[in-house]
């Protein structure tokens, strides 16, 4: 590991992942797009025909859309970005050890064949059931390979490392590792049915991939969502945190706005996070301390939250007319004020008594999606525009088309939630809605119809949301394969140098 | 400290582990047990229930429509009486869902019939003009996963002592008794059983003959699931 001269980065890694986040998300989205005009018009539910109805149907679709964004799209990104600024900010090139880049391409190798599998399996209807965790027990053992080679990849890179104290990134990193670890194999404890024997001595029975849940009836609904919010919570936030972390200062050339305020947000989401989950479960058969525990720390978690929201806009103190100029830092500050927004919401939404018109309507899915398109989304997208030039050593293609796709996509998050907002809340009001005689006013089937505008606008929204991130993809491509080399890795100093 | 840590990663990702971890040992542990017994009159499901219950989870049914009824007025005027811990004793997994695109089914075997089902599983919107479910006509093609079902039923009484084959205390104080096959040709037969008493209430000819001849489509599980749904 001793060499002498500047250090270079190997980015070979990072490109094989941001190449896969480019392609699972215009995937994962297009079939977003299509769920969303399958609920404005149901006809689009068999739009490959009658013979092929069984997989292009709302509910097999809609595990193949939350999974492959969230753990295809958003994933993949977040170990794009830990390939690069990993090496950038520990001061060790993966050229250095062959070991740790040959764990690292084997990572991304088992990753993507774990990802085909999944994509297969779920059209095929192989689902546990449990959100964000459909995947049957191989598939399990395949994902927890792939997640501590990952683990494994940073415990090297630390090891190594040349730069003594770890960079705030780096922190929300090994949390993200360390907090899907625990809840990945505490949430998909199941027993293989295949071990089973009959009393007459048959074995090998029924479907080999199938399980049953070690848990039952309420305590699986309370592993489910202790795991469900915070698989939100650790591969939705903290790695995107990790990145605005790094690229935000690096792009705008600005220092983080505040240490200390950084270290208060990051124990503090630490530390806070994980109880929220209970406010999944309000007024379901979960202790009431639960629900309530649930509750309060959910608006415990505004704090540490926008802590690091504050943090970011703040680093940009004095430098805001880089807002304008540059489409760049656009997607980053717009993202950091919807991930205020949406941690607003969320508490809103976790008090009981709002919980009770809120909860099991669009009104938590237009939350889920301001989060999702308005904060993660940003700051993929910015992510990616930033590491692209450095590691094809190319300018961005083009900048206007860069700007166009801003508020093309912009525009499309705001018709996403605002439509959401209104069909959630019209439908919880209309549910529990009872005529002078106390008798209920409305069927179901009248709370469906009406949410049909608000369904057309969602999903003019969601299109205009791909229409922008395939003009994204063309812009990387463009950049990929343009004539012009720049040799030059420079723009903007720290953190922590270039 | 935390500069310490910084500088310390071992003891820096104990120490993030520990905070994380905390909360679930609090939230999670004290009422495990306590939240597993089941209520006098829960029964786990029978074979070609259970099997229907794979089709619904087969299909994300869970997607669209939950099976947990709060304790509100409306929901109770709608739905039934609300849900209870105990009744979910036999869950594995749990289905509540997280979104109502269509109506909970905790109760729906209350209030829906079989020949109900047949026809709205294969247009929905001829039954509820306005709905927005798709048709689910493979189901009435597609033929049920018995052997899987009964690997389950075989599983769950082995690992969590769940009752098959002995009397279980119902609420009117007489008792009932959820056979399991000793052999795979026994559940079979058990499941075919069963889905000739659906069928007999059922329209379609193709799907009687299906039975008839011994096969099993899954609209007949999974009707058999909808209507054990209490």
């Amino acid at each position: 590991m001793n060499k002498n001269g500047p250090l270079e980065y190997d980015y070979s890694v990072s490109k094989l992942f941001i190449m896969n986040a480019l392609f699972v998300g215009t995937i994962g989205m297009l079939i977003g797009v299509i769920l969303a005009w399958q609920m404005a018009y149901p006809e689009f539910n068999t739009f490959l025909g009658e013979d092929l109805a069984e997989y292009t149907n709302f509910s097999r679709l809609r595990p193949l859309h939350t999974d492959s964004v969230i753990y295809g799209f958003v994933l993949s990104a977040v170990w794009a970005s830990w390939y690069y600024v990993g090496q950038r900010v520990l001061k060790v090139s993966m050229a250095e050890s062959k070991t740790l880049m040959f764990m690292g391409k084997l990572h991304f190798w088992l990753y993507f064949a774990a990802s085909a599998v999944i994509v297969a399996s779920l059209l095929m209807g192989i689902t546990t059931s449990k959100e964000y965790a459909e995947f049957e027990w191989p598939i399990d053992l395949a994902i927890t390979v792939v997640w501590l080679l990952w683990g494994a990849g940073i415990a090297g890179l630390v090891g190594y490392r040349r730069e003594k104290s770890l960079y705030i990134s780096v922190w929300y990193y090994i949390a993200t590792f360390l907090a899907v670890a625990m809840l990945h194999l505490f949430n998909n404890m199941e027993i293989p049915t295949i071990i089973a024997t009959s009393p007459a001595g048959e074995t090998m029975i029924g479907a080999w991939w199938h399980s049953v849940s070690m848990y039952a009836g309420t305590n699986d609904a309370l592993v489910q969502w202790w795991f469900g919010h915070n698989a939100v919570a650790f591969v939705l936030t903290t790695p995107i945190i990790a990145m605005i972390y790094y690229f935000l200062p690096k792009e705008s050339g600005q220092a983080i706005y505040s240490y200390k305020l950084s270290l208060l947000s990051f124990w503090g989401l630490m530390f806070v996070y994980i109880w929220a989950g209970g406010h999944h479960l309000l007024y379901s058969t979960v202790p009431d301390w639960m629900q309530t525990m649930g509750s309060i720390f959910s608006v415990i978690l505004i704090l540490p939250s926008w802590g690091s929201a504050i943090n970011m806009l703040l680093t940009m103190k004095g430098e805001w007319q880089q807002v304008a100029s540059s489409p760049l830092i656009k997607f980053m500050v717009l993202g950091s004020t919807f991930y205020m927004f949406s941690t607003l919401e969320g508490p809103i939404q976790a008090i009981k008594s709002v919980n009770a018109i809120a909860h099991f309507t669009d009104w938590i899915i237009g939350h889920v999606h301001d989060g999702a398109l308005g904060w993660v989304g940003f700051m993929v997208i910015a992510a990616i525009y930033h590491m692209a030039p450095r590691i094809f050593r190319r300018e961005i293609y083009s900048r206007s088309l860069m700007n166009m796709q801003f508020w093309i996509q912009t525009l499309g998050v705001v018709l996403y939630f605002t439509s959401m907002w209104i069909a959630g809340i019209t439908q919880g009001m209309m549910w529990r809605a009872h005529d002078e005689f106390g008798n209920l006013a409305y069927s179901f089937i009248d709370t469906v119809t009406v949410l049909h505008p608000y369904y057309t606008i969602r999903a003019v929204g969601g299109t205009l949301y791909l229409i922008g991130f395939v003009m994204f993809v063309y812009n990387i491509y463009k950049t990929t394969s343009a004539p012009r080399v720049e040799e030059s890795d420079l723009q903007n100093a720290s953190p922590m140098g270039a | 400290m935390f500069h310490w840590l910084e500088k310390h990663p071992f003891f820096f990702a104990l120490s993030v582990f520990v905070v994380i971890a905390f909360a679930g040992l609090v939230e999670i542990v004290p009422n495990f047990a306590q939240a597993s017994r089941p209520l006098v009159g829960t029964a786990p499901y029978s074979t070609l229930e259970l099997a229907g219950r794979h089709v619904y989870i087969k299909n994300s049914c869970n997607a669209c429509h939950s099976q947990l009824i709060r304790p509100f007025k409306s929901e109770t005027d709608r739905y039934g009486h609300y849900s209870l811990s105990g009744e979910y004793a036999y869950d594995r997994p749990f289905l509540w869902g997280s979104k109502r695109t269509g109506p909970d089914l905790m109760r729906v075997g209350n209030y829906r019939t079989t020949d109900w089902h047949e026809n709205h599983m294969k247009d929905p919107a001829a039954v509820v003009p306005g709905s927005i479910m798709p048709k689910y006509t493979w189901l009435y093609e597609n033929e049920t996963d018995v052997a899987t079902a009964y690997a389950e039923q075989l599983t769950i009484a082995q690992f969590f002592s769940t009752p098959y084959n002995t009397p279980i205390p119902m609420k009117d104080g007489s008792s009932k008794i959820i056979k399991m096959g000793d052999s795979i040709a026994e559940a079979n037969a058990l499941a075919l059983e069963e889905a000739k008493v659906i069928v007999a209430d059922m329209k379609d000819q193709d799907i009687k003959d299906a039975v008839a001849s011994g096969k099993i489509p899954e609209i007949v599980a999974i009707i058999a699931y909808m209507n054990s749904l209490k």
